[in-house]
């Protein structure tokens, strides 16, 4: 379900690092704090070198009434600005937020549900298991994955509410966890709600694709912000209007193409919808396809990518868009 | 300050009544609850499913397309949606977007309604669902309808929370002088409001008088009661009856007289429309099946008066939007009602 933004004031109340790099912030809207069910998100108007730009953040445990909205914001060193935008807010500081909406819904009509988080993707997970946890009657587990547990808030409140239900995953200890284990905790009835980094989505999607239980049941969200390499700049190029553009690290493609008038149609900006697809008529490096939109096959002729989320490392790349002159 | 006469509102943290489980089917049944177009079907396995009524793509009604097996597929463009809402299906793409989705309602059915929960999911609890069990209980028969009054939910419970109406609506069937000029006692907690009236030593109207007959062939006086028991935000159930004068009745003996409940839960539809469902439910006579359809016609026709005031009451209040009711002591459960109604919706919006 897609709602238009309504934009309002908010101002920051406390700050608190809650683990390494990762900073909570609690947001008061001005005219109060909207109801909203877990696995919510509310957009921001952060600023980046001074020009306004909208990014996605999960709100983190359920909606109490006159409580603030609660954020957790990792300071990401390859972030295209928008966690050092909100790093750089102190207490008092005023923006602009959007009204709660929700693309990642938690459903209760299961029985068995198995919460997946990876690092900073416990934002919308942490309410979930809340909920799920006081209805009483379901069963909950949870893989808390990250590379250490000093970058992971919220350990200890997870540990506390799921006891023997939580597994936790270090790998600077324990080394990566083996993914396709996911599928030996699972029956026809769970649901797994899923949030982390790119290559975690894309092991556990792939496992659940090639696993016996229904593709439906496996729920995740993405804001199109990590990819399999670290941003890099590099050299994009569109002969049909005799282009040469350099695309920085902390812009996207689409965005870089935008800042030379060549028109790209775009809806999502998260690598969902596939509106912003550009034909790839060469390249080199590494096509970093960070889109839900293409198949994982699809991404593997590298024929296509989505504008808005995906890039290339270590090389550069040649594009048509899909302007045609009679 | 919010006016009285013009409160539309209504929780959303309640169970409503969505349908009578019989329409219910393995086919789409469009409802709006609450201003929310909703889509109701019955899976293959019988289960019921609510679904948003508005696919995530171009908005269309589900409604307008079609069920294939227990999966809804869109009218325009063939999207397609499992029980739960979640799209299993796009057009010409190899993937599926992933916050493709209608939102999916709790559902339960129950004391042959089906009930739905409009708030947050998360504190849908069966328990709370409004007891009705008189409709779907071997010690009771009965049966009813849902009507579509073209009038604000608020007004029917008003209605229903003071029957001294049946005197000048229903004149000519429950209603008489008695009913006006007897006296009543009002209760409320935090969720019910109770109005309790005891007519002692009456001639019974010409309906209480047919119904004892089934029974007792006493043409004498009677012990009339009415006790209306308000449950928030929509319910009214309404312990009714007559037993022969002097036997026990207020004293709680009623072993010599004839008892019915008449069962409402009154859905907000949009702000001026409400699905009105009702039922009559008796503890005499239960195997005679000829008794149940002549009750269900014969309170039919009684709320079709009703539902004739109730309209033309809902549009004197449209254009006379200045106005305000003025209230009166025989209101005071219409009032206890509306307030409680009131403390829960604040409670939600706070």
């Amino acid at each position: 379900m897609r709602y238009r933004n309504t934009w309002e004031n908010a101002v920051v109340g406390k700050m608190e690092k809650v683990a390494e790099n990762v900073m909570e912030i609690q947001l008061i809207p001005e005219h109060g704090t909207a109801v909203f069910t877990v696995g919510s998100h509310i957009d921001i108007s952060v600023l980046i070198n001074d020009v306004p730009e909208v990014r996605s953040y999960s709100l983190v445990g359920q909606y109490e009434p006159n409580s603030p909205y609660t954020i957790a914001v990792k300071r990401l060193s390859e972030s295209r600005g928008g966690s050092a935008y909100m790093w750089s807010l102190k207490e008092g500081s005023r923006l602009q937020i959007s009204q709660p909406s929700n693309h990642f819904e938690l459903s209760f009509n299961s029985s068995d549900y198995l919460l997946i988080a990876g690092g900073i993707g416990i934002t919308p997970i942490l309410g979930m298991a809340e909920q799920l946890i006081a209805k009483g009657n379901k069963n909950v587990r949870m893989l808390y994955l990250g590379s250490a547990d000093y970058e992971m808030p919220y350990i200890s409140r997870l540990q506390k509410m799921l006891g023997k239900q939580i597994t936790l995953n270090f790998s600077n200890v324990n080394g990566s966890y083996n993914v396709s284990k996911v599928i030996d905790l699972c029956n026809e009835k769970t649901q797994i709600y899923l949030c982390g980094p790119i290559r975690l989505m894309n092991a556990v999607r792939k496992t659940w694709e090639e696993g016996p239980f229904e593709n439906s049941n496996l729920r995740f969200e993405t804001f199109g912000a990590s990819g399999l390499f670290a941003p890099q700049d590099f050299l994009l190029k569109i002969p049909r209007f005799d282009l040469q553009i350099e695309v920085k690290k902390n812009k996207t493609m689409l965005q870089a193409l935008e800042e030379a008038h060549v028109e790209v149609m775009y809806d999502c900006k998260k690598g969902e919808c596939g509106l912003c697809q550009v034909d790839v008529l060469e390249y080199s490096g590494d096509i970093d396809h960070r889109d839900f939109f293409f198949s994982e096959s699809e991404k593997g002729e590298n024929n296509k990518l989505c504008a808005c989320v995906s890039r290339v490392a270590n090389g550069h790349i040649v594009i048509d868009t899909a302007y045609r002159r009679k | 300050m919010q006016s009285f006469t013009m409160n539309e509102s209504f929780p959303m943290n309640a169970w409503y009544a969505a349908a009578w489980d019989v329409e219910l089917k393995n086919d789409l049944l469009p409802r709006t609850i609450c201003n929310k177009p909703l889509v109701l079907y019955r899976k293959k396995d019988g289960t019921p499913v609510v679904l948003e009524d508005a696919c995530w793509h171009r908005l269309l009604p589900l409604s307008k397309g079609s069920l294939s097996g227990d999966t809804v597929v869109c009218g325009y463009h063939g999207l397609e949606y499992k029980s739960d809402g979640r799209c299993s299906y796009m057009p010409s793409q190899e993937t599926i977007n992933p916050s493709a989705c209608v939102r999916s309602y709790p559902v339960i059915q129950k004391y042959r309604f089906i009930w739905v929960w409009m708030g947050n999911p998360a504190l849908a609890d069966e328990k709370l669902i409004p007891n009705m069990h008189w409709n779907d209980d071997p010690e009771w028969a009965g049966d009813g309808q849902m009507i579509k009054v073209h009038c604000n939910y608020r007004l029917v419970v008003d209605n229903l929370m003071d029957l001294t109406h049946e005197t000048f609506v229903h004149s000519e069937s429950i209603g008489d002088r008695n009913v006006a000029e007897a006296p009543f006692d009002v209760h409320y907690d935090e969720k019910t409001a109770t109005v309790t009236r005891w007519m002692k030593g009456i001639q019974p109207p010409p309906f209480w008088k047919g119904q004892l007959n089934k029974v007792f062939k006493h043409n004498g006086d009677v012990d009339r009661w009415q006790i209306i028991k308000f449950e928030a935000p929509c319910t009214v159930n309404i312990d009714v009856g007559v037993a022969i004068a002097g036997t026990g009745a207020p004293e709680g003996n009623r072993s010599q007289g004839v008892n019915g409940y008449v069962l409402n839960t009154i859905t907000p539809s949009t702000n001026q429309t409400c699905l009105y469902f009702w039922a009559f439910s008796r503890n005499y006579n239960l195997k005679d099946q000829s008794n149940t359809t002549e009750l269900k016609n014969g309170v039919a026709r009684i709320f079709a008066q009703d539902e004739e005031i109730l309209e033309a009451q809902q549009k004197a209040i449209n254009a006379n939007p200045n106005r305000e009711f003025y209230n009166l002591n025989i209101d005071a459960g219409a009032m206890w009602a509306r307030r409680i109604t009131d403390r829960i919706v604040a409670e939600e919006n706070k």
